[in-house]
């Protein structure tokens, strides 16, 4: 893609809606306004041409007929003549006395002649002609036949002759100086001699054209057209022009325009033919378009032209009007396209505005009034509502975050006190010098179930405890504080641990709805002979680190879990810890700490690492299970709470 | 302004006195012997000349010997057949070298080579315009029906005839002017067929030119002289061919008298373009009274030396 059509393509992605609005849509009504305007100009132009030539048709064929009536009733004059002349016998007197009559009573006959040929009509004479015209306003005659007119070689009587044929001569000025322009008729007249038919003269009879020239000149088309008459020659017989008349063909004419077209034309009017063609005038020398038709019997032919500017004026002041229109259209769908789209694109504007402020936090600014329900006012309501959601929830949520900060806060709070209610300090008791004690606990969530607790029952019985209250969280924590305080309570009484988790179940069983429940590990130590009596309330067995041997998990059995069964009696059970052994107690967080693998720290590996820790006091002891467990379950987070303690004797 | 004026009525003083008659009425045909009127170069060889008008009823030929004018033009033929009658005149110029007389046919009468013309209708004029079709006739043993043609070609146009006399600087514009194609049309120029005869030649009387050689000479020169001028200014001589058309109440026609003068300047100009204008050629005399003999026009064939004075020669001699 070139730079340039790049630059073009954004300039026009950079536009506004408005701009690309009023481009598109006027491009595309100018686009189909010029389509309309040309499409109606092209056919009211065919319309007015074919009605321009049907004007003309008219036109040229009525005055045609007028010319062509008037010519074929004078022609009847002298044919009449030479029919009675090929039919009669005439004597000279007789002759006269007829041709004389033929132009006392035929108005629009100027003159008439017999012209015979040499010696036919008497053997005596070479001429005989005799003429009787019209001059001053009486009937002149004259004998035309001299050494100085010898008639027999001009058109008016070579012509017929030759051709046999009656013949129109072409248009002439009149010799007698009037500058009336004539023209003559001749009609060949012959006698049938010895069965032979033999040529004897000719009749003429000579016409002023006059008529014919007011007829053609009154032709008036629109205010410059005009009409013509060309001869059989293609001379110009009226024209509004004068200097052309008589002296000019159309062929003379053509050949001084260079008009290869016209000479064309010229020829198609003296063959006798008709059509509408192009033609630039020669008085204005406009375009015009000529209708043309024959006088058939002279051989003339006729035409008249028609101004193309003036029969168009009406449709191009149409044009203009509707060039006008178009554009004044155009124009106000322009500024109705502007006002749309600026009701379109304010409120749009306005809302982005608004949405900048309101991205900065700003929900109390106020949205625009939709003024209509159309899309953008749907848009604008639906803003308007977004905005209203919005502020209604970051409210719920900044009431719903300071309730979770108070409840986190409570939570931490139960943790501390939790923490606090189990021994944290240690050693515990210091001047003991016959056991060691060391216990750890990481709770799951802020507060856990699992717990710890010791306690010298007497001076030489030192109790001790870990537990793992069912479910987690500050439910668990309180089964949990109940649990160790009746735990505390019942063996306050020198008891066995059999009968602490007995008496402990009773009373948890009473009023325990939520069925919670508990599993308790207790045993209490004889300091001074190291036996252990212990009870197991569905608790993991605890490792016995034997200071000579590894690690060996507690034999002894494993009752119910507490706060199920109230009536369930816990035996008890007893060991013998040597000097330097101890006791590893755990909750189930520690075996079930699971890695990535799902793989559960499981009893065998802290039995391995117990063994290797063997003989380390028991605070490293207790670190270095933590640091494996850490190690293993890495970096999956714990799941369960992890709770140890270890008793070592020292005896 | 005063010594011009003087030096001016001192030249009119002495301007020989003479009169010119063109053959026909005024045309193209005859545009150098205006032009050198009107540009003054007959009074600046020192000529007051008078033009008189020529045309159908005032024969040039007829002036010449009754001593109506001093100079007038006639064709080759009409001269030479004017002397061999006993009239003393004699050929001072021959500005024409080329016959423009010819026939023309219509193709669509199938006429296309002059045996075609068999048995045909052909138009001719009277007297001098009948020597060359008839040479023609004989030449290309053709029997024709003659028709006599007037000045008009409408007989032609009309199918009247079959073949009509033109002269190619006139009529056969007037037929292609009313509407006949030049492509539609079979020309026979003369000249073509070993028959040229040149036409229009500057005359005067064997008398005229011995009582003053110098103003013949004179005259001559200063028509040739308004002929090279006419061609070297084709438009200003058309306006004075039309006013002396309109003087002489001919109709005019611009585009034609154009058409005229273009083929003067073909019909003048010597074959060999080396030549000098006027000089009639010794070959061209000899086939013209050589065709007049033979057909009967005249009796003897005189000398070309007493026909025809070249002025230059002359002076020489």
């Amino acid at each position: 893609m070139s730079p340039s059509s790049c630059g073009a393509k954004s300039m026009w992605r950079n536009r506004g809606i408005a701009f690309k609005l009023i481009l598109s849509i006027s491009v595309s009504s100018a686009f189909i306004v010029i389509l309309i305007f040309s499409f109606h100009y092209h056919f009211s132009r065919r319309i007015i041409e074919k009605n321009v030539e049907m004007n003309a048709q008219n036109l040229v064929l009525s005055k045609a007929n007028r010319i062509e009536a008037v010519l074929s009733s004078t022609q009847k004059v002298p044919e009449n003549l030479a029919c009675f002349l090929e039919n009669s016998s005439y004597a000279k007197e007789e002759l006269l006395q007829i041709l004389r009559g033929v132009v006392e009573n035929n108005p629009e006959i100027y003159g008439a002649a017999v012209a015979f040929e040499p010696y036919r009509f008497s053997g005596k004479s070479l001429y005989f002609a005799p003429y009787f015209y019209r001059s001053d306003g009486k009937i002149a005659f004259s004998d035309l036949g001299s050494e100085s007119y010898q008639y027999f070689s001009l058109d008016w009587y070579q012509i017929p002759k030759e051709l046999n044929r009656p013949q129109w001569s072409e248009p002439y000025y009149d010799e007698g100086g009037g500058n009336i322009l004539m023209a003559t008729y001749s009609v060949p007249f012959y006698k049938t001699v010895e069965g032979k038919r033999q040529f004897m003269g000719i009749v003429t009879a000579d016409v002023s054209l006059e008529w014919l020239q007011n007829i053609v000149s009154s032709i008036k088309v629109l205010e410059t057209g005009y009409g013509f008459l060309i001869s059989k020659n293609g001379t110009l017989v009226t024209h509004p022009l004068k200097d052309l008349i008589m002296n000019e063909t159309i062929f003379g004419v053509a050949e001084s325009r260079s008009d290869v077209n016209l000479r064309e034309i010229g020829r198609k009017m003296i063959r006798g033919e008709s059509g509408f063609v192009p033609f630039r005038g020669i008085v204005f020398g406009k375009l015009c378009w000529m209708y043309y038709s024959p006088i058939r019997s002279s051989g003339w032919s006729l035409a008249v032209l028609f101004p193309q500017d003036e029969f168009m004026a009406d449709i191009r002041k149409l044009n203009r009007i509707v060039i006008i229109l178009g554009i004044v259209g155009l124009s106000l769908l322009c500024l109705a396209v502007a006002s749309l789209a600026r009701s379109i694109t304010n409120p749009l504007r306005a809302m982005a505005q608004v949405t900048e402020v309101i991205a900065t936090g700003n929900l109390d600014i106020e949205l625009p009034d939709a003024k209509s329900s159309d899309e953008v006012g749907k848009l604008l309501e639906a803003f308007r509502y977004m905005k209203g959601s919005l502020k209604d929830y970051i409210q719920r949520l900044t009431e719903t975050t300071a309730s979770q900060e108070r409840i986190e806060s409570e939570l931490k709070i139960a943790h501390d006190i939790q923490m606090n209610i189990l021994p944290k300090t240690f050693p515990p008791f210091p001047d003991r010098q016959e056991f060691d004690l060391y216990a750890f606990i990481l709770p799951a969530r802020k507060v856990g179930g699992d717990f710890y607790d010791f306690f010298l029952v007497d001076q030489d019985h030192l109790c001790f405890v870990i537990g793992d209250v069912s479910g987690k969280g500050i439910p668990a924590s309180l089964f949990m504080a109940v649990t160790k305080t009746l735990i505390k309570a019942t063996a306050s009484r020198l008891i066995s641990p059999g009968e602490i988790l007995t008496g402990v179940n009773r009373e948890l069983c009473r009023g325990n709805e939520s069925c919670m429940f508990v599993t308790i590990f207790c045993g209490v130590l004889n300091t001074r002979t190291g036996e252990v009596l212990y009870a197991n309330g569905g608790h993991n067995p605890p490792l016995i680190v034997r200071r000579d041997n590894e690690a060996s998990f507690v034999a002894g059995k494993r009752g119910l879990v507490i706060g199920v069964i109230e009536d369930f009696v816990y035996e008890t059970d007893q060991l013998k810890l040597q000097s330097g052994d101890a006791l590893f107690m755990y909750t189930d967080g520690v075996t079930e700490a699971a890695n990535e693998r799902e793989e559960l720290f499981s009893d065998d590996r802290l039995k391995r690492k117990i063994s290797s820790l063997q003989g380390k006091p028991v605070q490293e002891i207790i670190s270095g299970v933590r640091e494996e467990i850490a190690r293993f379950s890495n970096p999956v987070s714990q799941s369960d709470d992890i709770a140890m303690m270890i008793v070592e004797f020292k005896g | 302004m005063f010594l011009g004026v003087s030096h001016l009525a001192g030249a009119e003083s002495t301007l020989k006195q003479a009169s010119f008659i063109p053959q026909w009425n005024p045309q193209a045909q005859f545009a150098g012997y205006y032009v050198a009127y009107e540009k003054g170069f007959y009074k600046k060889h020192g000529i007051d000349l008078t033009v008189l008008q020529g045309g159908p009823n005032r024969p040039s030929s007829a002036f010449l010997t009754q001593g109506k004018a001093d100079f007038g033009t006639l064709w080759l033929s009409t001269g030479i057949r004017l002397r061999a009658s006993g009239q003393r005149i004699i050929n001072v110029g021959q500005v024409m070298q080329r016959s423009a007389l010819m026939l023309i046919a219509k193709k669509s009468h199938k006429i296309e080579n002059p045996q075609d013309m068999q048995g045909k209708k052909v138009g001719l004029w009277s007297d001098d315009f009948q020597i060359q079709p008839k040479a023609f006739f004989k030449k290309y043993n053709l029997d024709v029906k003659v028709i006599p043609q007037s000045f008009s070609v409408n007989l032609f146009l009309r199918d009247g005839v079959d073949v009509a006399s033109a002269m190619w600087y006139n009529e056969y514009h007037t037929i292609v002017n009313s509407g006949l194609n030049p492509d539609e049309l079979t020309p026979f120029f003369f000249h073509e067929h070993g028959l040229n005869f040149p036409e229009d030649g500057i005359y005067t009387l064997e008398e005229t030119f011995k009582r003053d050689p110098s103003l013949s000479c004179a005259f001559v020169k200063a028509s040739i002289e308004g002929w090279l001028y006419a061609f070297s200014h084709p438009e200003e001589t058309l306006d004075i061919v039309l006013k002396y058309m309109g003087r002489g109440k001919i109709p005019a026609n611009r585009a034609h008298q154009k058409w005229m003068f273009n083929k003067m300047k073909d019909l003048i100009t010597p074959p060999d373009h080396r030549s000098a204008i006027g000089v009639l050629q010794p070959s061209d005399y000899q086939r013209v009274a050589d065709a007049l003999k033979e057909g009967g026009w005249i009796k003897e064939v005189q000398n070309y030396e007493s026909f025809f004075v070249w002025c230059e020669k002359h002076v020489e001699k």
